[in-house]
């Protein structure tokens, strides 16, 4: 077990490090002179911009740069806004707090009617239950978030009037946006969980235990849920980081604080550090999750322990 | 399927499988998923139809002001007017145009690049395979989105940077796929007898790997086309979209935004349409891979 999370956490480690250098490669072929943004070229002096380049390290070479950058980034200094100098990391940590928040409850919604649709449709198969089960995976990969986000503001804000359509303070404004992001990843999950469900019913031991008896509940849940989940779980890793990702939108949906307004924000007055800053966090909150997952696995299947003492 | 099962199963599963006559079943597994397809198939049609030729369908020309500002659906102007007093139906069929060509570009253009990765990585294996797999890791710990927001930021709104965006972001799930079919076929006694007769390698790959490994590629293109779809609409949703006179579906809804309260329809229309498109798309991508593969896992 101590090897296995060794080793995770190598590779977990160098492929945070791989995405330093491909943030750095990407946000380092935005066109345009950061000097020459901050500064109005109409009215700044070559001198005031070569002095403002050489303060922001722009003029020394690529691989310097990068070097520069990569040993700020892994001593925790993320840089400062080019539009307000403040330390993109603080900026980070005050916003970060709202969109995990809204990332985890949307998972949450996800995985919870997910995984129970999932199930749901693949015992009682081709019922009516199956069908709406279905439906609601089709529908939930195929509606753009933002657009489930003006559904749901259409109807429980400007027609009912019970939910505020925007705003960040207190619970009532998490509901909405939570649920429109969780709407779209419940539906990626029932898919899975129906499918994986239906493999493992079919398998000899599922015969076996309803031949002994077992009631149908304690089949399912116990024996056959559980050996389904392990495709689900994977899958709900990579989905919370997808729905790290649609914050971004349903941020600017519903005018909510949070790390994805920060860069969008960042995006339009091309404020490099932000972007950096913003795109190499979500990398690492992602990369951590899904070494959990990873490590879960072995925890939730014996199977999985078992092959690892072996190893 | 009937063939496997006993007489002893049939009786004791009676949550599984039914007996085949059934009609529900029949119901269930002929007549519904048939007719869904020929509406899905229909739907894409007819938005085929809007992309190329939208002077056809339209009633009214899409830059044309000159209707009652933000008039509710009637029968005039079925999706309503707006804010301009443009008619949002015409609008919105000329905006097809733009969201067809971001999602067909973006997933030939990732399907190509992600498949020869993918293809490179698995049928070269080593050191190759190692590097092209941690580079594909790399680029997926960063969310689709994410990534074309930068890349669109980056590089300025224009078309051809939202399909870069957009396709650059699927690469890693082509190369996934192709690169885990390719070495399954590697394996298979076919190609070690091929080897063994002196077939030189790339032709082995030509003739024999690829026809047997591309199809769950084509899967995963048709299912890849909603996604890129979807992308490519959230962004110019978040306004990296092409300023245009003729808007594209993401950007008209972004605009009908403010006006919710009053008029609920400049949004509602676009939206509608992008889910329709993307919901027949990944009904044809659904029946396209039980047909090919029925024993593939959907994920």
């Amino acid at each position: 077990m101590f090897q296995t999370i060794v080793t995770r956490l190598l590779t977990s480690i160098m492929v945070v490090f791989g995405a330093l250098v491909l943030v750095f490669v990407i946000v380092y072929l935005l066109p345009g002179d950061p000097a020459l943004s901050i500064l109005d070229p109409s009215t700044a002096t070559q001198e005031e911009i070569d002095l403002l380049r050489k303060q922001l390290g722009t003029d020394l070479p690529f691989y310097q740069q990068f070097a520069n950058y990569a040993k700020d980034m892994l001593n925790g200094d993320f840089g400062k806004s080019l539009l307000n100098d403040e330390p993109v990391l603080s900026k980070i940590w005050t916003h970060a707090p709202a969109t995990l928040l809204l990332a985890f409850t949307s998972t949450l919604i996800a995985a919870v009617i997910g995984i129970w649709l999932g199930v749901l449709s693949a015992i009682h198969r081709d019922r009516w239950i199956d069908i709406v089960a279905r439906l609601v995976g089709l529908f939930g990969i195929s509606m753009p978030t933002f657009w489930s986000g003006i559904l749901l503001i259409l109807l429980f804000s400007v027609t009912l009037g019970w939910l505020p359509a925007m705003g960040s303070d207190g619970w009532q404004t998490l509901v909405l946006p939570a649920l429109s992001l969780g709407i779209v990843g419940s539906g990626f999950v029932v898919r899975l969980v129906r499918n994986s469900m239906l493999e493992v019913i079919n398998e000899q031991f599922i015969v076996t235990l309803r031949a002994k008896g077992l009631p149908q509940r304690l089949v399912m849940y116990r024996h056959a849920l559980r050996n389904a989940l392990i495709p689900a779980l994977t899958i709900i890793g990579v989905l919370s980081g997808e729905l790290m990702a649609g914050t971004v939108v349903i941020e600017t949906v519903f005018s909510r604080q949070g790390i994805g307004r920060i860069i969008s924000d960042a995006l339009m007055s091309k404020d490099l550090p932000v972007i950096q800053g913003v795109i190499f966090f979500s990398a690492i909150v992602y990369v951590l999750i899904n070494m959990l997952v990873d490590l879960s696995y072995s925890m939730i299947d014996p199977r999985v322990r078992r092959m690892q003492a072996r190893r | 399927m009937s063939g496997k099962e006993t007489v002893l199963a049939k009786t004791v599963w009676k949550y599984d499988e039914k007996p085949p006559i059934s009609r529900q079943r029949l119901l269930g597994r002929m007549s519904v998923p048939n007719l869904l397809i020929y509406g899905a198939g229909s739907i894409i049609l007819f938005i085929i139809i809007c992309g190329i030729v939208p002077g056809f369908i339209a009633p009214y020309s899409p830059t044309d002001m000159a209707y009652d500002i933000m008039a509710a659906p009637s029968f005039a102007h079925p999706f309503g007017t707006d804010y301009y007093g443009r008619d949002v139906f015409s609008v919105v069929v000329h905006g097809s145009r733009d969201s067809l060509f971001i999602g067909v570009a973006s997933v030939l253009f990732g399907g190509l690049v992600g498949g020869l990765l993918g293809a490179l990585a698995g049928y070269v294996g080593g050191v190759v395979d190692t590097f092209i797999m941690r580079c594909i890791e790399v680029l997926m710990t960063i969310p689709g989105i994410l990534l074309a927001l930068a890349i669109a930021a980056a590089l300025g709104p224009s078309l051809f940077n939202i399909v870069l965006a957009v396709s650059l972001s699927a690469v890693p799930g082509y190369a996934r796929v192709l690169r885990s079919q390719i070495l399954s076929i590697k394996g298979r006694p076919f190609i070690t007898a091929a080897r063994s007769i002196g077939t030189p390698g790339w032709l082995i790959f030509v003739r024999h790997v690829l026809p047997n490994s591309w199809s769950p590629l084509l899967v995963m293109a048709t299912i890849g086309l909603g996604t890129s779809i979807l992308v490519g609409s959230g962004l110019s949703f978040l306004g990296l979209g092409i300023i245009k006179e003729i808007p594209d579906w993401g950007t008209l809804l972004s605009q009908g935004r403010g006006y919710l309260t009053v008029a609920w329809w400049i949004s509602t229309f676009p939206g509608l349409a992008i889910t329709l498109l993307v919901l027949s798309v990944n009904l044809m991508g659904d029946r396209l891979r039980d047909k090919i593969d029925p024993k593939q896992k959907r994920a």
